[in-house]
């Protein structure tokens, strides 16, 4: 392979540790880089989930025997709420924008974002919400509602310790942080791309952070005014969802869900495009149909608004509104489809290279294949009738989250980190944890399909003994989910050791093509000394050899 | 921490797929159909997974060039948009059939054959063409298609007999409505499947469906005013119950002190089979122990610890367990 016509390292910087600019706590604490603010998203995020894998880990071990008593109810209910709202807000969210925004300039060839200082505001409102979340530990005890904390029982009647009130205080900020940066990326992609760089050439994950940052600019308000209301409930004494005297617990859920389901997609789309780059150029091969899948995450964007009454099927609306979004629903599955058969197509005739990166975008093509189909079957409404809030829901959302989005962000951390700290990620300790995390996370959630076709209802704090199947199903996830656990520490060990131990990278160890690709490794203050005109999808694939970054039309296979 | 069993042990199979009304036929018709297109589909991408890891690891010799740049192929994409899109329109058309045979309109001049209204942490059933109202357990005549509307007293629940298929939501202010037209005699089980605060997990409905004789039995039995005891014990435990704050929650017909809808209806209470909603086996010991201590068997229970000794809570059992 010719590096010749790139233009090669002379940084002598070339560990994250070591670069000036970064030294002492308080270049991070005043940083309005977008790279240091980056790192800190996704740090905050790692620091999370390790924290929402215990509270998950609490729930497997409490539902592993029948009746038994581990935690007490009222501390399973809140340790579930926590579970729920952590992972969502604290874990997927920061893992979003710490991706977005440390990966977006320097993929579309800019120095920072738009307005760094929005950017820092984001991600300290961010960090002092989920701080106030927790604290409400120490304030009379958390939250207990559920993460999506249906009225009447989020209402002070039925919860009256503050932990309620936390909740949505904690969201309502780390909301506005949410707004904020989704702001922030939007003008960031459409004003300060390289020269050259026109949307058709714009990187995939550069598409889906941009749509990605629509979704959360139309839906967080949803969620942010009905926080206001059940706050203003739970503290005014209003009545927005209080139906003895006129208000309607409906209308929480359709605020929420309004929010809820976009939400969904904000969560897989920095996923999906962590795939579109990892999976062409461990396959070293240019994305197929990459127009087409721009238009279906556009497609998605759009559908996604209005798919939310999905999720209130068993509410009894009737069968209008109901059916509308039955329609709705099924239909987001043709575009999602296209992206699984797209992926398929960039590695078919490629040269596999299968990198612990490349691993984990394969189990996650079929991981969220499960997740999606499961998906279409709760889009069939009386199916949804059968198996809506029993576990078969749970193995669902967790094929979409876990083996969708977090094994995607895997793929793209093990893809990203030797940009970021300039050292490589282990392979073997990476291994290791790629075949942990498959066999952790399909034991663990594979069987919630049986067990909600078996009737167990979802956040149960226990189960009566007797029930056929039941306790022996619920033993093997609570095992399997050890070794999840165990598989989850193992990544946060492989982040440490590599960042002391792993191989010098320099500045394009994968070969890629994409213009991050061309800065240091981790790439100097301000990004780039000079950004090439960008004349395709590739910027890189043309440096070294001339043209033909876009890639052939094929016209006969 | 108590054994259920009784009820459980008696139970039909707990599943979605054993197909106990008119209704759930259709839906589990239409969910192996669903499942069977899923699982094509998944075994497609299986498929295409495996042979491109089969094909297209790189070679151990490999020259290091890069392979051939397909950017994409129109027809190909067409092809993988248009199946999907064809598959979605033939879910999508039998979603709307099935919806409107297992749950037709309903008009308001019909009026439901049962009622059930969903509390923190107990079932309420209401039979308004008989008068009848009981707790926990709910019976129906088998081959009869049943109207059910489902409310609820405080937050949102929902009624979920897993053998019936269908569940429904209880939201307060918002009554909804399902048919259920049971086709098989026996146990049925269920629990409340949506979170509702300390004791969702073991909210749980127990359906008995029998034959329409035993039924209109059962609704003579439920209509009958129990029949007074002359045992002295019993005596003293109705005193009791009238006497200590019983009666500020419950119900029991004939009993003029005892008039309180909060708590479940306890006219017939010895019939049932269980107490709690579905947590202890109902006998006279249970009873006597839960009425000391409900937070023991189902914490967070809103029926508080009234600090009866032994031999009150003993007396008041003894009366209760004489309501038939």
């Amino acid at each position: 392979m010719t590096q010749g016509t790139l233009p090669s390292s002379h940084n002598p910087v070339n560990w994250v540790a070591e670069v000036p600019e970064y030294k002492g706590i308080l270049s991070w604490l005043t940083s309005i880089d977008h790279k240091q603010l980056g790192l800190m998203y996704i740090m905050s995020a790692f620091g999370f989930l390790v924290v929402g894998a215990f509270l998950g880990l609490t729930i497997r071990l409490q539902l592993m025997f029948p009746m038994s008593h581990v935690v007490s109810q009222e501390g399973y209910n809140q340790i579930f709420t926590m579970h729920g709202t952590t992972m969502v807000f604290f874990v997927g969210m920061p893992l979003l924008f710490g991706f977005a925004v440390y990966l977006t300039p320097l993929m579309i060839g800019a120095r920072d974002m738009a307005f760094p200082r929005l950017n820092a505001f984001g991600y300290w409102v961010y960090l002092f919400g989920a701080a106030l979340l927790f604290f409400s530990f120490l304030a009379g005890g958390g939250p207990s509602a559920g993460w999506f904390a249906y009225p009447p029982l989020s209402e002070k009647g039925y919860l009256f310790n503050s932990g309620q009130n936390y909740w949505a205080l904690s969201l309502f900020l780390t909301g506005l942080g949410s707004v904020a940066t989704g702001i922030n990326i939007i003008v960031t992609v459409l004003t300060m791309r390289a020269p050259g760089m026109t949307f058709k050439r714009v990187p995939l994950f550069v598409w889906m952070i941009f749509m990605d940052a629509f979704l959360v600019v139309f839906s967080l308000p949803a969620l942010n005014a009905a926080l206001v209301m059940i706050l203003f409930d739970r503290t005014l004494n209003t009545h927005f969802f209080d139906a003895t005297v006129g208000g309607s617990p409906l209308l929480w859920q359709h605020f929420f869900w309004f929010f809820g389901h976009p939400e969904v997609y904000i969560l897989i789309l920095p996923g999906w495009g962590a795939i579109s780059e990892v999976i062409p150029v461990f396959s070293r091969k240019v994305l197929f149909g990459a127009g087409v899948m721009a238009a279906s995450t556009v497609a998605i964007t759009f559908l996604s608004f209005g798919v939310w009454v999905h999720h209130m099927f068993a509410t009894g609306l009737g069968f209008s509104p109901l059916y509308i979004f039955a329609v709705t629903s099924l239909l987001i599955a043709v575009p999602t489809g296209i992206k699984v058969w797209s992926w398929l197509a960039t590695m078919w005739g490629g040269k596999l290279r299968f990198t612990v990166s490349l691993l984990h975008a394969m189990a996650f093509l079929l991981q969220f294949t499960i997740g999606g189909l499961s998906g279409v079957m709760f889009a069939v409404i009386p199916i949804d009738w059968q198996l809506t809030d029993s576990y078969f829901v749970v193995a669902h959302f967790h094929y979409v989250l876990v083996g969708g989005m977090l094994f995607s962000l895997i793929a793209g951390v093990y893809y990203w980190y030797p940009k970021a700290v300039g050292r490589m990620m282990s392979e073997t300790i990476g291994k290791w944890q790629f075949w942990l995390m498959v066999i952790g996370f399909n034991g663990t959630f594979f069987v919630m399909h049986i067990l909600g076709i078996l009737g167990m209802p979802r956040r149960v704090w226990t189960y009566p003994k007797g029930m056929p199947g039941w306790a022996e199903l619920n033993l093997f996830s609570s095992c399997c989910s050890f070794i999840l656990v165990a598989s989850i520490l193992l990544f946060v060990y492989n982040l440490v050791w590599s960042f002391y131990h792993g191989k010098i990278a320099g500045p394009n160890p994968w070969n890629a093509w994409t213009l991050e690709w061309l800065a240091e490794s981790p790439p100097i203050a301000e990004n780039f000394e000079r950004v090439p005109v960008v004349r395709s999808r590739r910027p890189l694939w043309d440096l070294q050899f001339g043209s033909g970054g876009d890639g052939e039309e094929d016209h006969h296979a | 921490m108590a054994i259920v069993a009784m009820d459980i042990k008696n139970a039909d199979f707990t599943s979605i797929f054993n197909i106990a009304s008119l209704q759930n036929k259709l839906l589990v018709d239409l969910h192996w159909f669903t499942l069977a297109v899923c699982l094509m589909i998944g075994l497609v991408v299986t498929g295409l997974m495996i042979a491109i890891i089969a094909k297209f690891r790189t070679a151990e010799n490999d020259d290091g060039s890069e392979p051939r740049q397909t950017r994409g192929n129109i027809r190909l994409e067409i092809i993988w948009t248009a199946i999907p899109l064809f598959i979605v329109i033939v879910l999508g058309i039998m979603t709307a059939y099935v919806m409107i045979i297992v749950n037709p309109a309903v008009g308001t001049k019909r009026k439901p054959d049962v009622i059930v209204v969903g509390h923190q942490w107990w079932w309420e059933y209401q039979y308004p063409n008989y008068g009848v109202t009981t707790a926990n357990e709910l019976y129906l005549p088998v081959g009869k298609n049943a109207l059910f509307e489902v409310r609820s007293a405080d937050v949102v629940h929902s009624f979920w007999v897993v053998a019936f298929g269908q569940k429904m939501d209880a939201i307060p202010g918002h009554p909804t409505n399902m048919w259920i037209h049971p086709t098989k005699k026996g146990l049925f089980l269920g629990t409340c499947s949506e979170y509702c605060g300390a004791q969702h997990g073991l909210m749980r409905i127990i359906a008995n469906v029998v034959s329409p004789e035993d039924f209109d039995t059962w609704i003579k039995a439920q209509n009958a005013m129990p029949e007074s005891s002359n045992d002295p014990a019993v005596a003293k435990g109705k005193q009791l119950f009238n006497s200590e704050t019983c009666v500020q929650c419950h119900q029991i017909a004939g009993d003029p002190a005892a008039k309180a809808h909060i708590g479940p209806d306890l006219t017939h209470i010895a019939q049932r089979k269980t107490l709690g909603a579905g947590v202890l086996e109902n006998n006279t010991a249970n009873l006597a122990k839960w009425m000391q201590n409900p937070q023991q068997f189902k914490p967070g229970v809103n029926m508080p610890n009234m600090r009866l000794t032994d031999e009150n809570a003993h007396d008041i059992a003894v009366y209760l367990e004489s309501l038939k």
